[in-house]
């Protein structure tokens, strides 16, 4: 089975997960992304590469965050931005999602970044378009259900590479609500793609996929066993919903056994650098003094992930 | 109208026949196997060299979608696919719309077909009012109308003190209970077998618990109260195993596999094919190789096509979103010839899952051609290959996570009752 966001050439044509990705065209995302980090620095900061170039944000699921970066991202590459917050209300509308979409194509969409509730929203948009002949219409996968979301993925592998330089050494160990979570998903991924040789995850059982170990990873249940030796630590936002409920009894018995502390961050190395996608629950995963401390690069993470999204969008709509 | 069908291999798995002979029909009964009978002088001959003469085939479990589903699938286009598959008999279950729990609906149905003149249709009575699981529905009422079990369907029974009362009451009566063992809570929100794609894709896992809880309720309830029970659409290996331990201790209970089941993984979701979207889910190799074995040494008594005809705007929706189900009347015969060639199995065991061992569940005197018999007769050629492609479907479902794969066996003609339904 072709991967489907690759086309003949293996070039990437649309963005829908790291997962099969080959490592040369990861990297490739990564090189890419470097000169637009030094966009950011000067006065004018655009560049004309989507210039004439449409890119719609599609989101079924709110989200400001993810939004607002990929509109930065796409105005820095001078591209027309729209904005479509569409929420539950299409289907209510009796709309279907490749309705919406080839509605969309008809006005002339060159790209498409996706955020649905359901995972494989993107892939089935990406095989309807590939199916119709619309190869010239791309689709980014701004985050689906638990699937995937590659480009917060890429983002983080960007940071780790700029702090870190290399992935063949190091222990990098994820925290927290790995069920429901595409960025630790897409981060596994992307991680084993390019070499790491551990990568653990860290959480209850109630909060770890059951064949998880299938995807690469080292499980641990004690948080300090897991932090031990580690190069990266990544905590995971826990949605509200769960905090309380059949997977876990209180936020606080949570901060508890999975909080990051700078006592239990201790037993990782000196120079280990600390993660998290945002937007963070002080207090729930993550402790103030660590989120704030000299180990985070948590807001130069947001930095990197505009340009790692102008990469993203200026290489999938070149090939 | 004398029909000859002249020396085929002729497949006969309850009578043990497995010979090159011919077979003659006359006023739509079986007249003789072999020798002609006496003054013998046929309207029609078909040569059948190099086909298999096989009883025609028996399906416990296909959805025709009326009344109330007529967008997904007509009684029309169903009983036009089950010709092609070589079913002559079929069950459909109660998950209609309105579910079929009222005489007037059952005999309603039954009319429709019998108007067809197609395959004979057998109705599963709702066991429940509205399959909502809090009434028992009139099941002498509905044993007149004609149906010849009562279900659940895919709708989980909350209330266990309700199912040992209705096994008490079928049993006071005889009537067949067929059952597909879910819980109603575990995986109630999973789309996929809970394993390594689940995982993977991020889809809401089924846990293999789901179907064993259920299914260890359901035979202690049978232990209790003797009812008959058909255990519909096993997924895992653990189910194989409790049902193997339940007929060596003397349980009076039977199951079915759906034929997909014995030929498709999880890892066949691939990248979210919403085709492969099945209830059960499809799940784990292991499970496959238990279920294949199962069905080999008889713990698995029938294979079914669980056919599910969908519209294609129910499957273009994301994975999760998507309606389950495939089409199968017309790939029960391939599937399990498929399967019956990649395991070593013989022709008329394989047969024997399809036609003779479904037909005693349905009680209607079907799937053999012994003399006397309607002739109720499927003519295939095992040796004719051809590809599932949504153009070779009579099904108004196209849904089938086999497009595009090569299957052996073609049905050349079926027969119901002495007339041919199906012909080149």
């Amino acid at each position: 089975m072709r991967n489907p966001q690759l086309n003949a050439n293996g070039e990437l044509t649309h963005l829908l997960t790291l997962e099969g990705l080959p490592p040369d065209v990861i990297r490739g995302i990564l090189d890419a992304a470097t000169p637009f980090v030094s966009i950011a620095e000067r006065e004018v900061k655009k560049v004309p590469l989507l210039r004439g170039k449409a890119v719609f944000n599609l989101f079924f699921e709110n989200s400001t965050r993810t939004r607002t970066t990929f509109e930065i991202a796409a105005k820095r590459l001078s591209a027309d931005v729209i904005n479509l917050n569409i929420g539950a209300s299409s289907t209510s509308k009796g709309e279907t999602l490749l309705d919406t979409v080839d509605n969309l194509v008809a006005m002339d969409a060159d790209i498409f970044v996706v955020r649905h509730s359901q995972s494989g929203a993107p892939h089935l948009i990406a095989a309807h378009l590939n199916a119709h002949g619309r190869t010239h219409v791309h689709v980014v996968n701004a985050g689906d259900g638990r699937h995937a979301h590659p480009t917060q993925g890429l983002l983080d592998l960007y940071t780790i590479r700029h702090y870190k330089r290399e992935f063949h050494h190091l222990t990098v160990a994820i925290v927290g609500d790995v069920l429901h979570s595409r960025v630790a998903r897409s981060l596994i991924h992307g991680l084993t793609t390019l070499g790491t040789p551990e990568v653990r995850v860290i959480g209850p059982k109630t909060l770890l996929p059951t064949a998880v170990q299938a995807m690469g990873v080292r499980v641990f249940h004690d948080m300090r066993e897991g932090l031990r030796g580690c190069d990266v630590v990544v905590m995971l936002r826990l949605q509200n919903e769960r905090m309380k409920g059949a997977l876990l009894p209180s936020a606080g018995e949570f901060f508890k056994h999975y909080g990051l502390t700078q006592d239990k961050l201790s037993l990782a190395k000196p120079d280990v650098i600390v993660m998290h996608p945002g937007p963070m629950n002080r207090g729930v995963e993550i402790d103030s003094a660590v989120a704030d401390g000299d180990r985070s690069v948590i807001l130069p993470q947001v930095t990197f992930g505009i340009a790692v999204r102008m990469a993203v969008m200026s290489m999938i709509a070149g090939n | 109208m004398k029909i000859e069908i002249a020396h085929g291999r002729i497949v006969d798995p309850r009578n043990g026949v497995d010979r090159v002979a011919s077979l003659y029909v006359a006023a739509g009964r079986v007249a003789a196997v072999g020798a002609a009978p006496d003054g013998w002088h046929a309207n029609r001959v078909i040569d059948a060299r190099g086909l298999v003469v096989a009883p025609g085939l028996v399906d416990v479990s296909a959805r025709l979608r009326e009344p109330g589903l007529e967008y997904r699938a007509t009684l029309e286009s169903e009983m036009d696919a089950a010709c092609a598959g070589g079913v002559t008999s079929l069950a459909c279950p109660p998950d209609t719309d309105p579910p079929l729990d009222e005489p007037g609906l059952v005999e309603m149905l039954k009319h429709r077909a019998r108007s067809l003149n197609q395959a004979h249709v057998h109705p599963v009575g709702a066991l429940t009012v509205q399959l909502q699981g809090a009434t028992l529905t009139e099941m002498g009422e509905l044993t007149e109308a004609g149906c010849v079990a009562f279900s659940h369907a895919d709708v989980p029974l909350v209330d266990t003190e309700l199912l040992r009362r209705a096994m008490q009451y079928a049993s006071t009566f005889g009537y067949p209970l067929w059952l597909r063992p879910v819980d109603p809570h575990i995986g109630r929100l999973g789309v996929a077998h809970d394993g390594e794609v689940a995982t993977r894709l991020g889809l809401a896992g089924i846990p293999a618990a789901a179907e064993t809880i259920a299914l260890a309720t359901i035979l202690a309830l049978v232990r209790d109260t003797g009812v008959r029970v058909h255990l519909c659409r096993l997924s895992c290996a653990e189910s194989v195993a409790m049902v193997r331990a339940a007929k060596q201790e003397g349980l009076p209970v039977t199951c079915d596999v759906a034929v997909h089941h014995l030929h498709l993984c999880d890892v066949d979701i691939g990248w979210f094919d919403s085709d492969a979207n099945l209830v059960p889910p499809l799940r784990s190799t292991r499970d496959r190789a238990a279920l294949r074995a199962g069905v080999a040494d008889g713990t698995i008594d029938v294979v079914c096509s669980d056919h599910a005809p969908v519209d294609e705007d129910a499957k273009q929706v994301p994975f999760a979103e998507a309606e389950p189900g495939a089409t199968g009347l017309e790939l029960l015969l391939p599937l399990t010839l498929k399967w019956a060639q990649e395991d070593g199995v013989p022709l008329s065991a394989a047969l024997a899952r399809i036609t003779s061992e479904p037909a005693k569940l349905i009680g209607s005197g079907a799937g053999d051609l012994a003399v006397g018999r309607a002739a109720d007769v499927c003519v295939f050629d095992p040796q004719a290959y051809w590809k599932v492609e949504r153009a070779s479907l009579r099904s108004q479902g196209k849904n089938t996570p086999f497009l595009g794969l090569e299957v052996p066996g073609k049905v050349r003609y079926t027969l119901v009752a002495g007339q041919f339904v199906h012909e080149p």
